[in-house]
């Protein structure tokens, strides 16, 4: 009896956690668009972000290798690995790893430097709210 | 009672012999050491250095360079050895107070004071694994576990061997090399 019912308690536990963390991770990006927004951006496009995804950029000796999947994948379902220390990162996508978008800071910090380091500058909002929106599809 | 006694010896040796052996590890001033364990540099205390520097490298250890080292390296982030790794101005302040108050110069651990031993105090090197003291303990290390070895691929990826490296400790009796095993030279 007492089992059952902390199965119980663990289960309501589960889905409260659950439904706070999908709400936490709505109102983060959705005030994060709002921001992008308002800096000049238009109605977010997940497909142009997907197409940019995999586009190759130069690197410091001017060849074209680097891009956004050089470290996370063509599959956002999957985790990738730093293309210089091998470090491992965990998939981007929010249906397999909840953890994603769920902290503004960290978006605008990772937005920072992999723009710099893969387009060579930073992301403009309107190429920002496209690929939050693309990653938040996945 | 008098079996007891006898009993409770009996146990204690294995006990004992077990307990100075895996003690033993880090150790290399002597028998005494095995009271207090302590690893050969010290381990990372900042939750923000280990999330910001930690996320895309091994978190080394401050007591690996000297203050200058790490004054130099912090304000240069923009170009990090290649790679773009800027902090925001407020934990770019609170990641250099970290390694400055922590660093190679002002630390007592055993590897700490052998790195400053080998680099002098004037130097301020930006690569570890460019430090004299670093090459005398990897220079009997062919490259194909190393360079050639896909799993390990860079000496700066120390916790591909050393399995305790974020804990401060590097003995040798804690390498592990993938696809060759433990290191014994």
């Amino acid at each position: 009896m007492k089992s059952r019912r902390f199965s119980l308690y663990i289960s309501i536990l589960a889905i409260v956690l659950g439904v706070t963390s999908s709400l936490v991770h709505a109102s983060v990006t959705s005030d994060l668009m709002a921001e992008y927004q308002h800096s000049g951006a238009q109605q977010p496009d997940p497909q142009k972000a997907k197409a940019m995804w995999t586009q190759k950029f130069p690197d410091d000796s001017g060849k074209n290798t680097r891009s956004c999947s050089s470290c996370h994948t063509d599959n956002l379902h999957s985790s990738g690995k730093h293309a210089r220390t091998n470090k491992p990162i965990e998939p981007l996508a929010p249906s397999v790893n909840k953890e994603r978008l769920t902290d503004a800071k960290k978006i605008e910090k990772w937005f920072k430097r992999n723009c710099k380091w893969t387009l060579g500058r930073e992301c403009s909002p309107q190429e920002k709210s496209d690929f939050l929106s693309y990653i938040l599809s996945q | 009672m008098k079996r007891t006694y006898w009993n409770s010896f009996i146990f204690a040796i294995p006990l004992l012999t077990i307990a100075t052996v895996s003690f033993g590890d880090d150790d290399e001033e002597g028998f005494f050491k095995f009271f207090k364990r302590k690893p050969g540099i010290a381990p990372v205390t900042s939750q923000l250095y280990k999330e910001e520097c930690g996320s895309c490298h091994f978190a080394y250890q401050p007591g690996w360079l000297p203050e200058q080292s790490w004054r130099d390296m912090m304000s240069r982030l923009d170009d990090h050895f290649g790679d773009n790794a800027e902090l925001n101005p407020v934990n770019q302040k609170q990641v250099l107070e970290y390694l400055v108050s922590n660093s190679a110069d002002k630390s007592d651990y055993r590897r700490s004071k052998k790195m400053m031993r080998s680099i002098g105090s004037s130097a301020a090197p930006q690569r570890i694994t460019e430090t004299g003291y670093f090459k005398h303990e990897h220079d009997e290390i062919p490259s194909r576990l190393i360079a050639e070895n896909d799993k390990v691929a860079s000496l700066s990826h120390c916790n591909a061997c050393h399995q305790d490296a974020d804990q401060g400790t590097f003995s040798e009796g804690n390498i592990e090399i993938p696809g060759h095993g433990k290191w014994d030279d």
